[in-house]
């Protein structure tokens, strides 16, 4: 019964593990660049929930066919692609911020960063 | 009863507002400054003398300005009451800033136009509350005065007096929070905050124990009245220079809480209300448990002001105390008393300040024979001291005529006693100051003389002002008693 | 015609000027600044515009590019948005004219990436504001807060570290808010807000909405810095450039706050929120912690930027109060705060920027004498610190006086203590300020008066003004709030 819903939503399970992964990453890790790691694989976990909860099985392309056929909403799609121009903006700010910080302290470290700026 | 719209409200408290700027963009030139506080102080007895006519003749005077909040505007509604205290107020002002320049001078203060506009704003708002027409006019009011005359406690600015400044506050603010409370509550209940002569609280189905509740936050809330146990920032705050103890802790602060005391007992909750409740009989024990345990700590204290202070405390009650027992006379003589003790416990601070200036004294202990080098200054004294033992023929026993008459109408033998004990008492803690002033030898020749005129002639106008008050008490008689015909209707 | 555009003009008109800057800087780095107000400045009067046509008019409805809602995306105003509109357009306006001169000494040579980030940051928070589509909100959140990342990095030393923190937690607060909106695509097939305000409540019962109304709650309430989630927010305004505090303080916050009111009223129902699922006794319970919290933290601190920053953590805590208490005294009281606060703690950002720009003093034990050495400025803080503790007439009075009054009504008497309570810590930290600026120093040398310069000193003035005359008349923003909350809270 739980193993049957687990493989009918397996790509929710994958989007929750994905997301759990990378908020442990942002939380727990002190490694500034692993931070963003986890911030990005946050970020594309939410991604791959849009993108595969759009999907329907069997589906084409929204193209103009001469017969209709079942196709995929292309708007998640969409959507998606804004954010992951968002996603890619942030992480370029946090490499750039990460850059700052590591002329400034010489470490990428939090807790060395934080006894530093005491 | 009649209403008419007229300016000379809004004019009343806007003048000294006026002053205070004048005051500020004249700050270089001491006696241009001067000069503006002196104007506006007079301006502003003259507005409101002028509606003396209108009120005496049982109308009201009312001015609508602009809703602040939807249905809370800013009014002002002259009655007979707020009249009073307002002629009060604005008449000492006068007194007072030729006594401050006095002081200031002599003693060559700091900040002295910080001083001068504080104090007029100070004034402003005495002169607001005095005139409000509802209770949420009053508490913005309540709350300049409180936030103006913190930087005139401070003054000296020393460590203790910033000590003293945050007591001040932390009482002060912390009243005004449970009045906000307490307006806010009223305005929930009863969609108004008007006051009004038969009360608004009765008939709006609030529960008794919300009522008894109200009562306490707004007793609270009128903590300027300095009653016990919210006394303890007045001796604090007499780290002031004398002229601001003189003028706002002896007239226009703590007034303007046993004014607004006065208010909301009479005009809010109403005397029906108050004496169904038993509540009127409450509070007139506790103030007269003040007016007895302030006493004694007034013998307790060496420093002048201090003592003064207590006394304040002591004799404020008896306002209250009057306007508790909820009969003609006993309203009669709190309102009275608003008047005497004004006159006279502003005269025994002008003398106190007049000790400091021409002697640098502030102990009782230092001024034996005092009044061979300052007999002036002492008569005014004594006369003071008289009065707030209410001898006959000064202003306090006018009042204390007719609060002893009040306390027999509602038969209540031990308000009696307490108002002949207090008589004791200050008897008790004035008395020996006198007469060591005029009979005890000092230790050292003294070689101080009077102070200067601009303070002398002041506190012997104030002091012989409250004689004739107590001679020819008709006309301020005549103004209390509209206004106790407006309460009760008839007698 | 031309108004009939106003709404995209707004947005239009911000990225145009974004765009611009780095061009009109390339001729003279001067003109960047001066650029950007003029910028602000349009965007200030459309909002104002939007605001009287919608009072005179009703709602406004734009569809971008002629497609219809709910295909395309729509700008929908209603008077809450012009309200917000006005007061965070009116702050980005005047915050760039202050920060000519402070931006100048605290970054200096940065014109350029400075003034075209404030463009987007404002125009970003504007789009927040207006939109009437959820993923576009969640676009135009993202593009002002990578903006504010970038700008707060601009400030000192530990501004680097301060807007990486924020970053971190912004990222978490946007990808739960897209998390929450793709549920409710999910669920709905539609993204425009009054077309899920019609879809929804078919849907009420299923316990996917509980979690995307959960994911969009926290998500917001991060960018809110709702207590505990404002770890982010002291580090940041601290360690921002002055102007940057002042201009976060008082608008990044707010929109974050209509956002949620936005959610929360109009696209899931009030009575859903309030009485099927707790959200909202949840929320005033947070920022009733909230507001004690901040304001006893706020009294721990002695650098006078962090004391403010905490404060604002409190006075967040109000406004969520008034909304979550959700009766229409208390919503007015917390919309009515949003006005307030900006205008209060824009204007005493902007002080302790003044104060840092003559003599580069923080802590508030070394401000003796400010009082003489800049009476105007001192003065104006006076004024914002007196409407922070809630002394009237000024705004602050007004907005605690219907919070307080919200809470006796919703029958929640710990609420009206917590209120009244904190306008007394909010007393004690001010009046230490107060003490050291004003006394205490009259026997040490003679103070020379040292002003800050007229372009920082006028929206300082401006400020203090706004503040008390819009206690005054606080009757004029109340009645406009009113006829908004009314139709949503009946």
């Amino acid at each position: 019964m739980v193993l049957e819903m687990i493989f009918a939503k397996y790509n929710y399970i994958i989007y929750i593990t994905l997301m759990t992964i990378g908020f442990y990453g942002m939380i727990g890790k002190r490694n500034l660049i692993k931070k963003l790691i986890g911030m990005s694989i946050f970020q594309y976990s939410i991604f791959l929930f849009y993108v595969s909860a759009a999907d329907v099985s069997g589906g084409t392309a929204p193209i103009l066919l001469k017969e209709p056929a079942v196709y995929v909403n292309p708007l998640p799609h969409v959507l998606i692609l804004t954010a992951i121009v968002v996603a890619v903006s942030t992480l370029a700010v946090g490499l750039s911020l990460v850059i700052r910080i590591y002329r400034e302290y010489g470490t990428l470290d939090e807790d060395k960063i934080l006894e530093l700026s005491k | 009863m009649e209403t008419i719209t007229s300016f000379s409200p809004g004019l009343a408290v806007l003048v000294s507002l006026l002053g205070a700027l004048m005051i500020l963009i004249s700050g270089r030139r001491p006696n241009i400054r001067e000069g503006f506080s002196l104007l506006a102080g007079i301006t502003k007895f003259g507005i409101v003398a002028s509606m003396i006519p209108v009120v005496m003749s049982g109308k009201l005077i009312e001015l609508r300005l602009w809703d602040v909040l939807p249905g809370l505007p800013i009014m002002f509604r002259v009655d007979a009451f707020g009249l009073l205290f307002g002629l009060i107020a604005s008449f000492l002002w006068i007194f007072t800033t030729l006594y401050s320049i006095g002081y200031m001078r002599t003693l060559k203060e700091h900040a002295q136009t910080r001083f001068f506009f504080c104090f007029a704003i100070a004034l402003s708002s005495a002169i607001g509350i005095a005139f409000s027409a509802n209770l949420f006019t009053l508490f913005i009011f309540f709350e300049i005065l409180t936030i103006s005359t913190y930087p005139l406690v401070v003054h000296i600015e020393t460590p203790e007096a910033m000590k003293a400044g945050r007591k001040y506050l932390l009482y002060l603010l912390t009243s005004g929070v449970f009045l906000l409370f307490s307006i806010i509550a009223v305005y929930h209940y009863t969609g108004t905050t008007d006051f009004a002569f038969g009360g608004i609280i009765a008939g709006n189905g609030i529960p008794a124990n919300m009522v008894i509740l109200l009562f306490v936050t707004f007793m609270i809330g009128s903590a300027k009245a300095a009653f016990m146990p919210f006394h303890s920032w007045l001796p604090s705050a007499m780290i002031a220079p004398t002229p601001v103890s003189a003028l706002l802790h002896a007239v226009a602060v703590v007034k303007a809480g046993v004014f607004v005391a006065t208010r909301i007992i009479l005009y809010i909750f109403g005397i029906d209300v108050m004496s169904e409740t038993g509540l009127a009989l409450a509070m007139a024990y506790v103030v007269a448990f003040t007016i007895i345990v302030a006493s004694l700590f007034a013998l307790t204290q060496d420093n002048l002001k201090k003592r003064l202070a207590y006394s304040t405390i002591s004799q404020l009650s008896y306002i209250i105390l009057g306007v508790a027992m909820l009969t003609p006379a006993g309203i009669t003589g709190g309102m009275m008393h608003i008047l005497n003790h004004a006159f006279m416990k502003i005269t025994l601070f002008f003398c106190a300040g007049a000790f400091i200036v021409a002697s640098g004294k502030e102990k009782i202990s230092e001024m034996n024979g005092i009044a061979k080098q300052m007999p002036f200054t002492m008569i005014a004294f004594t006369v003071g001291a008289l009065g707030m033992a209410g001898t006959p023929i000064t202003a306090g026993f006018i009042s204390k005529w007719y609060l002893l008459i009040a306390s027999v109408e509602i038969s209540q033998i031990p308000l009696l006693l307490v108002l002949l004990a207090s008589t004791l008492l200050n008897v008790a803690y004035f008395f020996p100051i006198i007469i060591n002033a005029f009979f005890k030898k000092p230790e050292r020749e003294l070689s101080y003389k009077e102070a200067p005129l601009f303070m002398l002639v002041p506190l012997l106008l104030t002091a012989l002002i409250s004689i004739i008050i107590g001679i020819m008490p008709d006309e301020p008689l005549a103004l209390v008693s509209i206004a106790v015909q407006n309460l009760i209707g008839g007698t | 015609m031309i108004t009939d555009h106003l709404p995209i003009l707004l947005i239009i008109i911000g990225f145009f000027g974004a765009f611009f800057t780095p061009i009109i800087g390339m001729i003279r780095k001067k003109l960047c600044s001066p650029w950007a107000t003029f910028i602000t400045m349009l965007q200030f009067l459309i909002s104002l515009l939007l605001l009287y046509n919608v009072l005179a008019a009703g709602n406004l409805s734009y569809w971008l590019g002629g497609w219809q809602p709910p295909w395309g995306i729509e700008y929908a105003v209603d008077i809450l948005n012009a309200f917000v509109l006005v007061i965070v357009a009116g702050v980005c306006f005047l915050v760039s004219i202050y920060s000519r001169k402070s931006l100048g000494l605290e970054v200096p040579g940065k014109e350029i990436p400075l003034y075209t980030l404030y463009i987007v940051l404002s125009t970003g928070m504007l789009g927040i504001v207006i939109t009437g589509d959820v993923f576009n909100l969640y676009v135009f959140l993202e593009i002002s807060s990578l903006a504010a990342y970038a700008l707060i990095a601009l400030g000192g030393r530990q501004s680097a570290m301060a807007s990486f923190n924020y970053m971190i937690m912004g990222t978490i607060s946007a990808s739960f808010i897209l998390l929450g909106i793709g549920y409710l695509y999910v669920m709905t097939g539609t993204l425009n807000m009054a077309d899920l305000s019609i879809l929804l409540p078919g849907i009420y019962g299923r316990p996917v909405l509980l979690v995307a109304i959960a994911l969009i709650v926290v998500g917001l309430s991060i960018k809110t810095a709702l207590y505990p989630l404002h770890t982010w927010l002291p580090d940041a305004y601290t360690h921002a450039p002055s102007a940057i505090s002042a201009l976060l303080a008082g608008t990044f916050t707010k929109v974050g706050i209509y956002a949620l009111i936005r959610v929360m009223f109009t696209v899931i129902s009030p009575s859903y929120v309030i009485e099927t699922v707790p959200v909202m006794s949840m929320l005033t319970w947070l920022a009733a912690i909230g507001i004690l919290a901040g304001s006893i933290l706020a009294i721990a601190q002695y650098d006078i930027k962090r004391m403010l920053a905490y404060s604002s953590v409190s006075q967040i805590g109000y406004i969520i109060l008034g909304v979550g208490l959700a009766n229409n005294i208390a919503m007015t009281g917390g919309i009515l705060h949003i006005l307030s606060h900006s205008l209060m703690k824009t204007g005493l950002f902007m002080v302790s920027g003044a104060i840092i720009y003559r003599t580069g003093i923080k802590n508030i034990y070394q401000l003796k004498g400010m009082g003489k050495k800049m009476p105007y400025t001192m003065g104006a803080f006076v004024v914002g610190a007196l409407s922070m503790i809630g002394i009237p007439p000024t705004v602050g009075f007004a907005s605690k006086f219907y919070l307080a009054w919200g809470a006796l009504e919703a029958g929640k008497w710990v609420f009206v203590i917590v209120i009244l309570l904190s306008s007394l810590l909010t007393a004690v930290y001010f009046w230490r300020i107060f003490e050291n600026v004003y006394f205490g120093v009259h026997e040490t040398e003679e103070i020379k008066k040292d002003e800050a310069p007229l372009s920082m000193l006028i929206p300082i003035v401006i400020f203090a003004a706004l503040v008390f005359l819009a206690g005054i008349f606080a009757s004029i923003p109340i009645e406009v709030i009113k006829i908004w909350v009314i139709g949503v809270l009946p």
